[in-house]
């Protein structure tokens, strides 16, 4: 089967690095599926789930935004911040997603509104994915 | 001369004193390895934005209709990011950072608006110029996202024309016993050159002027959060020096005063003899 090698790097560290089979990631148009030997690409992300597979398992990944590159068979993610499923703490993660959603709430001032939408955005995707994980779980 | 009791008391103080900068230069060797551990993981991202960035501005559509943060234009204003720690204790790397980024402004002969990040900055450039902005707390462990708000000062009065150029003055990390003050500029970006020419021809989603409008505030944020981190990693190497030079000089003037301690005791000592001697040479004449 073929692979693809995918590196996923913030400006902290390196989250990921394998050769994987497929990747799903929330492009800036949409859901974005890439398979070995894609076109060169590059596209921005928006907060949300990239899922990898690799082996026939699925790792998920809650990005908040970044950049997703495809060029010769190697998929770099610079990614804001990338959190693997299982290193989400789920009650920080809704505390998180409260707090973000009071906010828009209550913004007064456009930007405000525009930030906290954002913050939303991104606990949003960490909830959903940190959820994936206790689901696979129960299986 | 000081009597016993008062160099006794002495040497316990300078003693205590040895032992706290000791343990602040001990905090200090494994506050900077963390430091350097932290640049040393962004580097990878870095070069890549670095890459993509280089593609991007050498895209045909960007060269008739050039973006506004990569044109180079006469400059009226100046903006300087001056970054310190918000502490002393750290021989004199604030005051360098200080004063080179002062030289500059001056060199240059422009007006600046200076963003202080650190606490020195702020107090050295409060007196003097005109501050923009001031941020600080960044902490030990700074975050990417934390740059955020600095990168909009600037990003915003740039646009708005109202200076023309931003430099980040920082302390940069040679070794653990040099740091070096040192002057990037961040606006307008420079793109490195492609090395090798030949254009890859991305797909670009959605399409190339809104990546690089994504892109080009990511990479602005991530060269001031490099240069805190050189600067937190300066800081932490200047204290553990100038902890460690004080952990000895403070040994060492324990060490004196011990010696004069040993004297005076022996001194009185001696004279306590005499007079007993005299005493008992008196009575038995």
């Amino acid at each position: 089967m073929p692979t693809m090698r995918l590196d996923i790097v913030t400006a902290e560290k390196l989250v990921y690095s394998d050769e994987v089979s497929s990747v799903v990631a929330p492009g800036a148009e949409g859901q974005l599926g890439i398979l070995p030997n894609h076109a060169p690409l590059l596209t921005s992300l928006m907060p949300g789930e990239l899922k990898v597979l690799k082996d026939g398992e699925e790792t998920n990944i809650a990005v908040s935004g970044g950049f997703l590159e495809v060029l010769k068979n190697v998929v770099t993610v610079l990614a804001d911040t990338a959190e693997r499923a299982e290193d989400i703490d789920v009650e920080r993660a809704e505390a998180a997603l409260k707090r973000a959603q009071d906010k828009v709430n209550s913004s007064g001032s456009d930007l405000d509104l525009e930030r906290a939408i954002r913050a939303l955005k991104r606990s949003q995707a960490r909830v959903f994915v940190s959820k994936r994980k206790r689901s696979s779980k129960a299986k | 001369m000081a009597s016993a009791q008062q160099l006794k008391r002495r040497i316990k103080s300078v003693d205590n004193t040895s032992k706290i900068t000791k343990a602040m230069s001990m905090i200090a060797a494994s506050k900077m390895t963390r430091a350097q551990q932290m640049a040393l993981q962004g580097r990878p991202y870095a070069e890549r934005m670095m890459s993509l960035l280089s593609d991007l501005a050498a895209q045909p559509q960007f060269e008739d209709d050039p973006h506004p943060l990569l044109t180079p234009r006469e400059i009226k204003k100046i903006g300087v990011i001056v970054i310190t720690p918000d502490r002393g204790l750290t021989g004199g790397l604030n005051t360098s950072v200080n004063r080179f980024a002062a030289q500059h402004i001056l060199n240059s002969g422009y007006e600046a608006e200076v963003v202080a990040v650190g606490k020195k900055a702020r107090d050295f450039f409060g007196r003097t110029s005109n501050l923009k902005a001031v941020f600080t707390d960044m902490g030990d462990r700074p975050t990417v996202d934390s740059m955020a708000p600095i990168t909009k000062v600037v990003v915003d009065e740039y646009t708005q024309g109202n200076i023309d150029a931003v430099y980040v003055v920082y302390s940069k990390f040679v070794n653990t016993t040099v740091q070096k003050p040192e002057l990037i500029t961040i606006l307008p970006v420079e793109p490195a050159e492609l090395e090798n020419k030949d254009k890859v021809g991305y797909i670009y989603e959605p399409d190339s002027s809104h990546v690089l409008n994504e892109l080009l505030p990511r990479y602005i944020e991530m060269e001031i959060y490099h240069s805190i981190l050189e600067s937190i990693a300066s800081e932490q190497s200047a204290r553990m020096v100038a902890m460690r030079n004080a952990t000895d000089n403070a040994l060492e003037m324990k060490s004196d005063l011990t010696l004069e301690m040993n004297k005076v005791r022996q001194e009185s000592i001696t004279s306590e003899l005499l007079d007993i001697v005299g005493g008992v040479a008196a009575v038995e004449g």
